[in-house]
């Protein structure tokens, strides 16, 4: 059976990828409502009631700190359990840039209940030590995230100053790889191994996007929800007409995997 | 000579957060190379080692479980971070052999890490409230190394702080951890005037720091003499604010004696005269509120404003931009009842990169630590906002070296059935968004003097850090606001603070304050400081008694601060309270129509120049590849990288265009509404080069250059709109006000010819720069800016040149205008004529030119400016990824080439106006053609595909044959932060 989903995009002060990221789920068929933190913690039986919870890009609390970190902090105190439960329910997570940062400081690509001592990886400052603005190509890898069309080359902008992925230990990323949470990959565009500035951020291999091992739960550095119109693309002038974006793809799958 | 005492340690928990050893430090390691760079130049001994502590004070009566929670969870990260916590008054245990550079923030300087943290704090339940001043932050900086003490201090007030706003401490712990205040009066304080003759009303005014003229301070004693009473110092604030430069224009709107004219308003009668002349009805806006507003789209409005933010950024270049860029983005937010805030404009000039540091003045950061620092206060606080910065300049001068020019520059969009506000008496004033604090007491008059040495400790108080997620907060509300028509009227809090914001909202009805009402950042401020601090983040607004209650539940609901402070009156006056007391109470009329008329003398005298002519070009290849490499010329890819120039996904056009990314594109294009593929170009054009020989040039030159750029991206010349800054030295010198009159008359003349209607400005005075009794004087400097609609996006193009077999086109007819050129720049030579659009012809060639790129007929499309025609060919040649071949002696000549004249040169260098060198696909070539039949316009070469660029002299013989490789290398190899 199929329906058209809800997918709830949380807003807090310093959400600045809303517009753009409601327009991209609408566009790939989802119901969406934008909701601010203060109005979920109010009334938190709205998840329940979506089937995708979407915390955009942005610099929610300024960044202040280290990126994601007080918005993380804050989720896991108030609405912790809420969001445990949706994702143990069935429930999809969809965490770009700041919101992927979120992700991670809220412990969910580990799992619903990771402990922040459990967590293996950081989004930590870009090896330029630069905000980097630009675009990039990703590799759908074979993952969890089977939404995700496998094998899928496609250009999508980062925009981001903590991006590089860093890990625990020097065993984690094939630990990552084999349970398939490796989601996502900066590569050139043929699809080879990324240098700088093709891997912007200098992440650990090359890694841009990470999935709970539920594969519901994806969190990406890079920007989907930019490259979705007809004149998205860094170099659309030298293109023949297109009718949209790559980044559209990626929530497509999402609307039609919680559907 | 006795020790000192033992430092007194901080009565507060010390939480310092270092990256764990094996982890890499990105901001030691770049600080590091900073300072090694730094170190070599000053000969200072080496540094081997720096590391980054983030620091954190917090309150001594947390338990040390606590304490450890917080660190673990909120400050450090577990997986590479290591956190050092130390006790109340305990030493931090420091690794031998370390040098420590504290740096802390000043109390009562805005610090909005220690915000967050602190709310954090508060919502996890650790503390009960959060005051300013509970949780501090700092930076530990670890050295190691043979530095000495000297070297130690030299690198910490040059690299890790500056004092102005900063505690520094070398090899010492006792960081500051007070909550900032003082002991302010509250209530009247009466400034006995009456009775005060010139040489006293001119020291009251100096040491008051009012920056009142004598006829000016003789106007208020008078005033109050016919009033039979003192004023209050209070309302002696409000005057001198309201009257300031940066409020009043004085000068541009004052009375001008120019060669035997008397001018009345130089700004009315120029420039606003042509938008009057022009009167075009899509115009909704102009001249009278924070931003210009015309139509865009169907019920759509855009707004548009750039402002200049000189003095605070020579001070505090991150601050001073930062909050320069927060500014305009409140004057949108406040432009009519408000617009959403869509692309942001930078635009910098400062001193040359490569400046010996002995030639930097005294008191006077080095042109590199300014240019870093204004990037990141426009990244920093760009960024956060959500607002795409897209365009913009950078220009390299001497003249800037120790008064840099920082512009910055918002673009809204509303709806347009909300250009325009009320107020009406009995509305409440309400206020909303940040605190106030002691911070930016005097912006308004400050930013009106000239700068000196002293200015970092004398106008300390002048200068601010922003605080962007508060602003975002309050631009989230605000729209919702006024969508649900909550309020009627609206102003952004910025010069003057509320005495300005207040005065001008209830200019026509009357007002009346409470200020008890308004929320501190910390107790200790005096009445009038309140009234006039700058403090950021804030506007006012006027709401109708029966809208209040839900109009403040809009801010509660997203935990933005919004307070009543006192309501609008039909009076005519306005009355300032403190508590029971009347602290202030001035006459409308007075204040905003009171102030004298100063008449200024004005002279225009030609520099002492000899025109060098029109020297042959001995080196093509060399003078083509210094070009590139040319400080006003090089790639600023380093500085638009780290903007986020496509967050809200309306970025159509990018700044940097082609396959890679690196072709310097002319404009940037948005798409304002998604539903619509309208968009609207956006670009600047100034020549910092040209204004000393010829003002009037220069600034036509600007105009031309601004439409010159929206219209090689496809918008079109006749809805273009266009925005004047500028930034001049002492107007009180009859030369400069000259120049100023020159340039202005310009403006009014270019514009009337484009029928392109100027809709907003700001200018900026007093750009001098005194060291003992010699003044310098920056380089008169107007940066133009223009907005233009593109019809249809999809027919835009980008300068990158898109296949080989292409013809290419240069349209514009070049003459020997040299004067002011980058080739003359490069050749180490001065004076020539500077170029003047062919006001005839320009307007009607852009028009036919943007004809033929509606009509699909363009591929590529890049104007000629800086560098001329060598330069734009290179450009579009290594962006496209393209070879191209152009003859010279198929450009279009002007007939009045000085005899001896190189042509060659002068094809290849001049900066002729209103030229653009246009890619056009064979199949389209006729139709082009005949788009431009009877303008200049010539088929001067083709795209070829061996990735080469030839440029071939009008004998034929090849003056340059490069790789473009080489060019995009030359392009590319400068500064990168
Ligand atoms: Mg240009």
């Amino acid at each position: 059976m199929t329906s058209q989903p809800t997918a709830l995009v949380l807003r807090t002060a310093g959400t600045n990828c809303d517009r753009e990221t409601v327009q991209a789920l609408e566009m790939a068929g989802a119901r969406t409502e934008l909701l601010h933190l203060n109005a979920l913690s109010a009334e938190p039986r709205r998840l329940a009631a979506a089937q995708i919870l979407v915390i955009p890009g942005g610099f929610s609390y300024g960044d202040y700190v280290a990126a994601g970190r007080i918005l993380g902090h804050e989720l896991r105190h108030r609405l912790g359990e809420e969001i445990a439960t949706f994702v143990e329910g069935g429930g999809f997570v969809l965490g770009i840039c700041n919101g992927f940062q979120v992700l991670v400081e809220l412990g969910l690509i580990e799992g619903p209940r990771a402990e922040p001592s459990q967590r293996r990886m950081a989004l930590t400052a870009n090896s330029s030590n630069r905000f980097e603005s630009r675009w990039v190509h990703l590799r759908n890898e074979r993952s969890a995230c089977e939404w995700l069309e496998r094998g899928t080359v496609w250009p999508v902008p980062v925009a981001h100053g903590e991006g590089r992925v860093a890990l625990r230990s020097a065993g984690d990323l094939e630990a990552l790889t084999d349970a398939g949470q490796v989601a996502l990959r900066y590569v050139t565009a043929d699809g080879g191994e990324a240098g700088y500035p093709d891997c912007p951020n200098g992440s650990a291999g090359q890694i841009a996007g990470l999935c709970d091992p539920s594969g519901r739960v994806l969190g990406l550095m890079p920007h989907p929800e930019r490259n979705i119109t007809p004149f998205h693309h860094p170099f659309w002038t030298r293109l023949p007409e297109r009718d949209e974006g790559e980044g559209l793809a990626l929530f497509r799958g999402l609307v039609s995997a919680a559907s | 000579m006795s020790h000192p005492a033992p430092a007194a340690l901080p009565d507060a928990w010390r939480v310092e957060v270092f990256r764990s050893q094996d982890r890499p430090d990105p901001d030691g390691e770049q600080t590091l190379a900073a300072a090694l760079e730094l170190g070599l130049e000053l000969g200072l001994e080496p540094i081997e080692g720096l590391r980054l502590g983030r620091g954190y004070l917090l309150p001594p009566e947390l338990s040390q479980a606590a304490v450890e929670t917080i660190a673990r969870e909120l400050l450090a990260d577990p997986v590479v971070d290591t956190p050092r916590i130390t006790a109340p008054g305990g030493h931090p245990e420091v690794p031998a052999g370390v040098h420590r550079v504290l740096v802390a923030p000043q109390p009562g300087v805005m610090d909005p890490v220690a915000t967050a943290v602190g709310r954090a704090l508060v919502r996890d339940g650790h503390l009960a409230e959060y005051s300013t001043g509970t949780v501090a932050t700092f930076r530990a900086w670890e050295l190691t190394g043979a530095v000495d003490r000297a070297g130690l201090e030299t690198l910490g007030r040059r690299l890790l702080a500056n004092e102005t706003i900063d505690t520094l401490r070398f090899d010492s712990e006792d960081l500051p951890y007070v909550q900032p205040g003082g002991s302010g009066h509250r209530g009247s304080v009466e400034v006995p005037l009456r009775a005060l003759d010139d040489d006293a009303l001119l020291a009251l005014s100096r040491e008051g720091q009012l920056s009142l003229d004598l006829a000016e301070m003789q106007t208020v004693r008078d005033h109050y003499a016919a009033l039979g009473r003192e004023p209050s110092a209070l309302e002696l604030e409000t005057i001198a604010q309201t009257w300031s430069e940066h409020c009043k224009h004085k000068t541009l709107c004052g009375l001008i004696d120019f060669e035997g004219e008397r001018i009345d308003n130089l700004l009315r009668s120029t420039i606003g005269a042509a938008t009057r002349t022009i009167d075009a009805p899509w115009c909704l806006s102009v001249f009278e509120d924070n931003a210009g507003i015309v139509e865009f789209e169907g019920d759509q409005a855009v707004c548009i404003k750039v402002e200049t933010h000189n003095h605070p950024s020579a001070i505090d270049p991150f601050g001073g931009a930062g909050t320069g860029i927060g500014g305009v983005i409140r004057d949108v937010l406040g432009a009519g009842l408000g617009a959403e805030p869509i692309a942001n404009i930078d635009a910098f000039f400062v001193g040359p990169l490569d400046l010996p540091a002995d030639e930097v003045p005294k008191g006077t950061m080095h042109p590199r630590r300014i240019l870093r620092g204004v990037v990141d206060g426009v990244r920093q606080y760009g960024n956060c906002m959500g607002i795409p910065t897209v365009t913009g300049g950078l220009w390299h001068h001497k003249g800037y070296t120790a008064n840099p020019l920082v512009y910055a520059g918002t673009v809204g969009l509303m709806p347009s059935s909300m250009a325009h506000k009320q107020v009406a008496a009995g509305d409440a004033i309400v206020a909303v968004g940040g605190r106030t604090g002691r911070d930016g007491i005097h912006g308004a008059t400050f930013s009106s003097i000239e700068l000196s040495e002293h200015s970092e400790t004398e106008s300390s108080h002048a200068v601010q850090i922003g605080d962007p997620i508060t602003e975002k907060g309050v631009l989230d509300t605000l729209l919702r606001a006024r969508d649900a028509g909550l309020y009627r009227g609206i102003t952004d809090c910025g010069a003057g603070g509320f005495s300005s914001a207040v005065g001008e909202m209830g200019e026509h009805c009357g007002a009346d304050v409470e200020l008890d009402r308004v929320p501190l950042k910390y107790p200790g401020l005096s009445s009038h400081e309140v009234w006039i601090s700058e403090a950021q983040e804030r506007m006012v607004l006027s709401v109708p008694p029966e809208k209040l209650e839900a109009c403040l539940a809009v801010f509660a609901a997203e935990d933005v601060e919004a307070v009543v402070i006192g309501h609008f009156t039909d009076t005519g006056k306005l009355v300032v309270r403190d508590g029971d007391e009347v602290v202030g109470e001035l006459d409308m009329q007075f204040l905003h129509k009171g102030n004298p008329r100063t008449v200024r003398q004005a002279a225009w005298v030609a520099p002492d120049v000899a025109d060098p002519g029109v020297p042959t070009s001995t080196d093509p290849q060399a003078e083509l590849l210094a070009l590139l490499a040319h400080p006003n010329l090089c790639s600023r890819e380093w500085i638009v990288r780290q903007y986020d120039h496509e967050v809200q996904g309306r970025s159509a056009i990018k700044p940097m265009v082609g396959p890679a990314g690196d072709g310097p594109g002319d404009a940037a294009v948005i798409q304002p509404l998604a539903e619509s593929t309208r968009g609207l170009a956006l670009a600047v054009g100034a020549n910092p080069l040209q204004g000393r020989l010829d003002p009037w040039a220069m600034a036509a030159a600007g105009i031309d250059e601004a439409l010159r750029n929206v219209v090689s991206v496809g918008a079109d010349p006749e809805r273009a709109v266009l925005l004047d800054n500028f930034s001049w030295g002492n107007c009180n010198e009859p030369d400069r006000l000259g120049s100023l009159v020159l340039a202005a008359r310009a403006c009014h003349d270019v514009a009337l010819a484009f029928r392109a209607p100027f809709v907003s400005g700001k200018d900026s005075l007093n750009n001098e720069y005194r060291v003992g009794d010699r003044t310098l004087s920056i380089p008169p400097t107007l940066l133009i800016t223009a907005m233009a609609p593109v019809p249809d996006l999809r027919r835009a193009v980008t300068m990158d040149l898109k296949r080989a077999g292409n013809r290419l086109y240069l349209v514009g007819e070049t003459a020997a205008d040299l004067g002011g050129s980058h080739w003359f720049d490069v050749l180490g030579l001065d004076g020539g004529r500077v170029p003047r659009p062919d006001l005839e012809r320009a307007p009607a060639q852009m028009r036919a030119l943007h004809g033929a790129i509606a009509a699909g007929r363009v591929r590529a499309c890049h104007d000629l400016s800086e560098g001329g025609l060598a330069v734009a060919a290179a450009e579009m040649a290594f962006a496209g990824r393209c070879g191209a071949r152009v003859a010279l002696g198929s450009v279009p000549l002007a007939a009045d080439l000085p005899g001896a004249a190189d042509g060659d040169a002068v094809a290849l260098f001049s900066e002729s106006c209103t030229r653009f060198l246009v890619e056009v696909e064979p199949d389209h070539a006729a139709g082009f053609e005949q788009a431009l039949a009877g303008f200049p316009c010539a088929s001067v070469g083709e795209v070829t595909d061996d990735g080469r660029l030839e440029l071939l002299g009008r004998d034929g013989a090849t003056l340059v044959d490069l790789d473009v490789e080489q060019l995009r290398q030359a392009h590319t190899g400068g500064f990168r932060g």
